[in-house]
Order: structure tokens, then sequence, then C-alpha cells
């Protein structure tokens, strides 16, 4: 048996298949995969994301601790409630987890980290962080829903009372703000516009049940990976992990060389990468043929080399197999991929594949 | 408990076989199988004139979020594949024991011993279904 969040019993009682997900027991899909995705696309869909480790980091060192920590650079946060998204390398660059920060004050910000890395970031971040006198709290208290989908934010702040309501519907993209005994933000993992939502443990099932009321369908995390990924967003584990760097997991973006005068744990090997070039990279693909792409099928790239699809699916909004795949660097329009013994035509195409409800692949 | 019609043959991995009048045996998988998969978005089916062994995986049923084989109960010559599924796989969902088949195949030598639909429903409830 795996570890539980607050809403395990209300999945059950909603039909949900689980499965384990990073040791935790966790819904993968409610009546249907394929609605639970259109729902979000089209209306508003809530995901328990309780999994997901909330780790509140405090003390005066802690801006200093994250800009050593992170690849991302929090010195770029200048506003209270401001969200980053980071990779969290090892010495040789390696990616141990993806995270998000949240700038709340001077002497205090949040992370949010992946569950399956959840003992081993701990582990991590409590290392380093003593040097810097940071205290390390996370916050098993909390639980967290995922709203997302272009009503999600009107359906979410039934939730509130008056004045955080409009506290809530005035945050920016990618910003955050206290809200009631938790926190509320303007972040997701499905390119569709919502809120991520943390809460007290024990408000999780009213909060829920409360949403359901207002129309928000209940979505497993079979919906959240066909989401992300026709959203170009990586998984960790799957596009990433510490045998791999951001340069060639479509992250080079998320690393900050500026200001060279920085130190961060991995910025030497990405400073010999960079000078090198990285000799991989993360590619977008969109499966001409009918079939559907899946994680380790081999991908022959015309001129020579291969490489292998990261993540593949079928995806519910284009109808169509979308993935990445990790390939030679160098210009390329075309691939094949080897599925079960048949070589099948796939594009390249610059993620995002789909971004608020609209396709953007032609 | 999924439907399971009593005129049909199981096999124990979720197979259906109906007996057809021109003596050719029509093969797919049953309700239960198609809910277990969840939404169904492609289907690979034998192509005419392939001979199977019996337990040789004759067709792909992939779901949004995996790729599973389906193996055929016994051996023959493939007459028809489902060519409908290819564009509409999602007819597995709908009607597994109706237009959702997946190939007609000419039994090579005698059939093996399969589950009857009592039997079947036997072992749906010993898995907890």
């Amino acid at each position: 048996m795996g570890r539980r969040t607050p809403l395990y019993e209300l999945h059950l009682s909603q039909g949900a298949r689980l499965v384990d997900f990073g040791g935790w027991d966790m819904p993968v899909q409610y009546a249907s995969q394929l609605a639970e995705h259109h729902a979000v696309r089209s209306a508003a869909g809530v995901f328990d994301v309780s999994h997901m480790c909330i780790v509140d980091l405090t003390g005066a060192g802690t801006r200093e601790f994250l800009r050593y920590l992170l690849a991302n650079d929090v010195g770029r946060l200048a506003q209270a409630g401001k969200a980053l998204y980071s990779c969290m390398l090892n010495e040789t660059g390696g990616v141990i987890d993806d995270l998000i920060v949240y700038f709340l004050s001077d002497s205090a910000f949040r992370l949010v980290v992946n569950a399956g890395t959840r003992e081993k970031d701990l582990h991590w971040i409590r290392r380093h962080a003593q040097a810097f006198g940071v205290a390390v709290r996370e916050r098993t208290d909390w639980a967290m829903l995922a709203v997302q989908g272009p009503q999600a934010r009107q359906k979410s702040v039934s939730l509130l009372g008056g004045a955080e309501r409009q506290r809530a519907l005035a945050l920016p993209a990618f910003f955050g703000c206290d809200v009631a005994d938790g926190f509320i933000s303007r972040t997701g993992y499905t390119g569709e516009d919502g809120f991520e939502i943390m809460l007290p443990a024990a408000q999780a099932v009213d909060a829920w049940r409360a949403l359901n009321a207002a129309g928000v369908v209940s979505c497993g995390l079979g919906a959240r990976d066909t989401l992300r990924l026709e959203a170009g967003m990586n998984l960790y584990g799957n596009d990433m992990d510490e045998s791999t760097h951001p340069f060639e997991s479509g992250l080079g973006w998320t690393v900050a060389l500026e200001p060279g005068a920085r130190s961060f744990i991995g910025r030497e090997a990405l400073e010999r990468v960079r000078s090198s070039g990285s000799a991989r990279e993360l590619i977008g693909l969109l499966l001409e043929d009918r079939g559907v792409l899946r994680s380790h099928q081999k991908v022959i790239v015309p001129g020579g080399g291969t490489g292998e699809i990261t993540s593949g699916t079928f995806s519910p909004t284009l109808e169509r197999s979308i993935g990445f795949a990790r390939v030679p660097r160098g210009p390329v329009a075309r691939v094949t991929v080897d599925i079960r013994g048949k070589l099948l035509a796939a594009r390249t195409v610059k993620p995002p594949f789909v971004r608020a409800g609209k396709s953007l692949v032609y | 408990m999924s439907q399971i019609p009593a005129d049909l043959q199981y096999t124990k991995s979720h197979e259906w076989m109906r007996k057809l009048a021109d003596g050719t045996v029509e093969i797919g998988i049953t309700d239960h199988a198609q809910h277990e998969l969840g939404d169904l978005v492609f289907a690979e089916v034998p192509e005419k004139g392939r001979v199977l062994a019996a337990g040789e995986a004759c067709a792909v049923v992939e779901s949004v979020k995996a790729a599973s084989d389906v193996y055929c109960p016994l051996a023959g010559e493939v007459t028809a594949g489902n060519s409908e599924l290819a564009a509409t796989p999602e007819l597995i969902n709908q009607d597994a024991f109706g237009r959702g088949w997946l190939l007609r195949l000419r039994p090579a030598g005698a059939a093996g011993a399969f589950l009857s639909a009592a039997e079947y429903e036997q072992l749906l409830r010993a898995e907890g279904s």
C-alpha cells in the first residue's frame, strides 16, 4: 500500500482507478481520461497534487542559499509572490529535480518539488541549507489542488471570501499570495490558465466537493500527463534525470549563467557543456503515421544517429500522437520512429503543441 | 460486473470468440478488458492471410496510457481484420462484443479448451472485478 493524500477516500467514492505514482496511491482517471483532458481544455478540471512536496525555507540567508542551490537565479525575483521554475542540479550538471520556487519575503521562500524525488530532494536541500543558516520545513500539513482550464479561476474563487477573492483574481500569471490558511498561485502544468491551491489537509475534501459543485471536473494523473505533454512541459524521470543536463533536456532557458559571478551547484559542468556544445537535444515530435509514440522507442535521424523517445502519448486535442525525443543535436525536420518493429514517420515540432485550448501545430 | 454474452467463448486473458456460420471465428477483447484499458486511441489488427499460432500476439490495442498485445486464442489463417478500427478504435470501448471485433480466423485443427460465459464470469469475480 502506498501513501495516501487527504483525498484518497473521496477519489475512491468518485470511482477513480488508483495507481502507484512515486510511492503514492493516486487517481489515474475517473470515468474517462479523454473526457477529463477535454474538460480542462474547454472548461475546468481539478487534480489532486497533494503528493507533491511543499518545502518552506526561512532565514536571512535564504535568497543566497537558493542562488547557490538552483540553476535559475532567484535574484531575479523582486516582487513578493513571484514564482520561478528551476532545475536543481548535482555537481555534474545532472538534474536532481525540477521545481517551482515562490518568493514570499526576503527571509522566506517556498518550493514545490516532485513526489517521486521527495526524499533525495529533502536530503540534498537540508545538507546544503545548513551552511546558510536556513530552516527547512516540509508542509505535510497541507494538501494541494490544481484547478486548470479557461474557467478554472472563476470557478475556484467561489471557495474564497470577498477580499481574498479579489486578490486571487488579480494575481498575474506565475504569482501567488496567501489566502485564509493557505496559499494560491496562478500556475499549473496543463498549458491552461488556472490556480494551484495549497490548503490545510482537513479542508481538502470540502474544497474538492465545492469545486465539483461549481462544475469543475475531477481529473486524474492520466489527463495531467497528456495535458502537460501537449503544453510542451517536461516530466521529471522521463525527460530529464540525474544522467542528463538541462541543455539536452529542453531546459536551457531555465539556466541562468548570467551574472557570471553567481556560483551555483552544477555551474562548472554546465559551462563546459556550453563551451563544447551539447551533443544532444530534446525535440518535439508529431507522428505522421498512425500509432502512438511511447517512451524508450528508438528514433532514427536521417544522415545518421539515433535517439530515444522520452515521453510520448496520444494527444486528445490534436488526435495524433506527440512526444519528446532526445536526439543528436542538429537541424532535422523529419525522423523515423521504431514502433514495435515498424518504422513510422514523424516530423519535428517546436513545443508547445497546444496552448490555451488551441493547436499550435500546422 | 461487465456484460458477458452467453453465446461466446472466452479466454483467461480476456479475449472472446464467436463461431460464425461460415466456419470462421470472430475474435475480440471483452467488455471487461476494454474497461480496464480505458479510452482506446489506436488498434493494429492482422492482415488477411496471416497465419497465426495459438497464443501468438495478433493485435495491439492502445489506450491513451499504454499499448497492450492481444493474443490469438487459437491457430488459423486470418480471413479479415476489422478495418473500421483504424479510424474509430473507440468502437472497442463502445461495443466490445460487436462492432469492436478485431479479427476473423479460419481455425486450423482442433480448438483448445476455452471458458464459457459462466466460467468467465467466475474468473472476473475471482479477480475481484
